[in-house]
């Protein structure tokens, strides 16, 4: 099979490649895509939040429309948005950075991909469908059962699809870790975005399985008339929080550990010095992860399970604050001494590392059980977890933006409207979430749909939407940038940081096999040894021979298809007798495609060396 | 003949090795066997509830370990990997279980 195509492919023609492939480098770009619209439309959900909540007594938007925009603002930024960046990044860079050709199982990443946006598209057709969650991302029971609308059948069924591809793309990246690493790539010099990658994904493998049951019990309960959260019944509507915490809380990690990689990524390169403490790092990383699952119920302080729970899990929340700091210590001593250059990415690891920390000491406050009852659901709350989600996540997805996407896309984004970007973004974020912490303390409860005049919440309420509208500015000069970049950027040099991994060692753009002949990994940071030590080429660890690719497939589309519309007819199916034909027609589909995937045999096809060498040498 | 002699002191090796392993396995079963009749053994006899409920538990475990390492091959070298992700899956799993029944369903 000849894969050098001359000419440039047509629109049909690219469209399918997208739909059908599994290359990760592609897979990355559909996340980019997905995550990023849902990004946009959770943005906008808290636009409105926000310009509800601009003005006392304010009737913008209704009660009910409230709810639901605050919901699903929290349950798209979560599942929708930050996850599948998270995944974009960890597509686009873990293998290369590792020095592998793909992932483990190529397949399975383009279906971990398609259930996600499926998964996202039903949860957002509730919109249209009669209305949208609305008793709030954590959809506590008794508000979740009793929602009267079908939100929360879309809000279990969809995130039950998405997270079936969540869980399949964490199982991919650990067994890709773990075994296809090159030559000399031992586990301490696995760059640190790979290892926060790894560490995610076994936080994915062991959490969500909770989710899983826990939107289980919800589907039951709603739809198919079981009663694990009525009491009346005998069920116990705390299950629900404690399992909705088991998975959430290590979901926070899940989120938060990949953007730590990204910073440290970051620092390193621009600060042209290793990684301070970098076992240190890899051990904080690991801690941080552990103790993730001992703290679940912190977010339970004021449900009443005694003071002896509530100490032990206030002590193992405090705890957390020791890998933390030890991490935030490493990327200050990596920075001292270096020779910073203050490009986009490095500007946002600066200002990550001050907002992070003020969101990790509020974080060290609401910890104290005692103190959490007066903290407890107000927006104090709100301000702390948007510092840590925001100051940590979003600033790492967007640093990890300009960092990658030379990598990504060949072109270097426009810095000067990337300090723009940055500038707006970090101003208006303090601007809107700072303020909120006096707000909690002064009594202003989360969730509201509106607070009244004269309880002197009014000016922290104009500043906080002030801020929002100048986040939103900075993400709109972000979208031209990419915009004016995509359409007359040009192309850039294959290492335009200066970079110290594997990643930056590759033409650009990466061939779609990777690695002509995988690299011989000599330390941490190989491509910076070979710049310093070496010839500033990657000594290859093979001989040149045949590369095994695998076949492009239009089965996961179809899989996660089926069950979209499987998930459809379930909802509907206490309304109408014809939703049976969906649920029957999506589970042909599905299963179908499932079995002429187990039947059909796929061998995938060899690149030859002999078409290799007459691209020239690769590595040498 | 000298790579005979060679390859023959390599099959004498893992002849006995795999002797060993099988006596190992022969044990494990034994033990296995020895275990299930003791649990059966407490549950028939008349004794106190208090006192079956923990051996038969702590009998289990044993059980499940040996299973693993020694009927899966969890002993041999190369499954450090998936032992630290059981174990760590176990742990998760406990602690969640744990905390569940302490602290909700009281």
């Amino acid at each position: 099979m000849s894969t050098a195509t001359v000419e440039k492919p047509g629109f049909g023609a690219t469209l399918w490649e997208y739909l059908t492939t599994v290359d990760h480098k592609k897979i990355a770009i559909l996340y980019l895509l997905g995550g990023g619209f849902f990004f946009l439309l959770g943005g906008l959900e808290a636009m409105l939040i926000r310009l509800q909540l601009m003005l006392p007594d304010n009737n913008l938007i209704g009660a009910q429309f409230y709810n639901e925009i605050m919901t699903m603002h929290g349950t798209t930024m979560i599942f929708l948005a930050a996850m599948p960046l998270i995944f974009a990044f960890m597509n686009a860079v873990v293998p290369l950075q590792i020095g592998a050709r793909d992932v483990a199982f190529p397949f399975l990443n383009s279906l971990g991909f398609w259930l996600f946006l499926f998964g996202g598209i039903l949860l957002n057709l509730s919109w249209f469908l009669g209305g949208a969650p609305d008793g709030g991302w954590t959809a506590y029971a008794p508000f979740s059962i009793w929602s009267s609308t079908h939100g929360f059948d879309f809000y279990a069924i969809g995130l039950q699809i998405s997270g079936f591809g969540t869980l399949m793309g964490g199982i991919n990246f650990i067994v890709t870790i773990v075994n296809m690493r090159a030559p000399g790539m031992t586990y301490m010099r696995m760059p640190l975005f790979t290892w926060t990658a790894l560490i995610a994904s076994v936080l994915i493998l062991f959490a969500f399985p909770a989710l899983t049951v826990g939107l289980f019990f919800m589907t039951f309960d709603r739809l198919f008339g079981a009663n694990f959260f009525v009491p009346e019944m005998g069920g116990n509507e705390i299950i629900w929080e404690h399992i909705f915490w088991i998975f959430g809380h290590p979901e926070v990690y899940i989120l938060v550990l990949p953007a730590f990689g990204v910073f440290s990524e970051v620092i390193s390169t621009f600060s042209k010095k290793r990684l301070f403490g970098y076992s240190a790092m890899v051990f904080a990383t690991v801690l941080i992860a552990f103790f993730g699952f001992m703290v679940w119920a912190h977010h339970m302080f004021t449900v009443g399970m005694g003071p002896i729970a509530n100490s032990i899990f206030a002590i193992a929340t405090m705890a957390i604050a020791v890998p933390t700091g030890i991490k935030i210590f490493n990327w200050l001593f990596t920075m001292w001494g270096g020779s910073i250059r203050f490009s986009t990415p490095m500007l946002w690891a600066a200002g990550f590392i001050p907002t992070f920390t003020i969101g990790g000491m509020t974080g060290v406050m609401v910890a104290v059980a005692a103190a959490d009852l007066q903290y407890h659901d107000t927006y104090f709350v709100v301000a702390h977890f948007h510092y840590v989600i925001v100051g940590g996540v979003v600033f790492g997805l967007i640093a990890g933006t300009h960092y990658w996407w030379p990598l990504i896309f060949g072109k270097v984004l426009n810095e000067k409207l990337g300090k723009w970007t940055f500038w707006f973004f970090f101003i208006g974020f303090h601007l809107t979430f700072f303020i909120q912490h006096f707000l909690g303390l002064m009594g202003m409860p989360r969730r509201y749909w509106k607070f009244l005049p004269g309880q002197d919440l009014e000016v922290g309420n104009f500043i906080s939407t002030v801020g929002a509208l100048l986040m939103a500015v900075g993400t709109i000069i972000l979208l031209y940038n990419i915009i004016k970049t995509s359409v007359n950027g040009e192309r850039s040099s294959q290492d335009p940081w200066d970079g110290r991994t594997l990643e930056w060692s590759l033409p650009n753009p990466t061939p779609h096999y990777n690695f002509k002949q995988l690299p011989l990994v000599r330390g941490l940071d190989p491509l910076w040894i070979e710049k310093t030590q070496g010839n500033g080429k990657l000594i290859p660890a093979e001989p040149l021979n045949d590369i095994h690719m695998p076949n492009n497939s239009f089965l996961p589309f179809m899989i996660s298809l089926g069950l979209f519309i499987t998930g459809i007819g379930v909802i509907f199916r206490p309304d109408s007798n014809v939703a049976y034909i969906a649920i029957i027609a999506g589970l042909v589909i599905a299963f179908g495609s499932m079995f002429i995937r187990s039947v059909k045999d796929d061998l995938g096809y060899h690149i030859h060396k002999e078409d290799l060498e007459e691209e020239g040498a690769g590595v040498e | 003949m000298a790579d005979n002699t060679n390859s023959n002191y390599q099959d004498q090796f893992f002849k006995e090795k795999h002797k060993e392993e099988m006596k190992y396995q022969v044990i494990t079963f034994a033990m296995m066997i020895a275990f299930t009749i003791i649990a059966f053994g407490l549950v028939v006899g008349d004794f106190s509830k208090y006192l079956v409920v923990p051996i038969i538990l702590v009998l289990a475990v044993v059980q499940v370990l040996f299973q693993l390492y020694y009927f899966m091959h969890l002993n041999q070298k190369g499954h450090e990997m998936p032992s630290l992700m059981i174990f760590s899956g176990v742990f998760a799993a406990v602690l969640t279980i744990l905390a569940l029944t302490t602290i909700t369903w009281i």
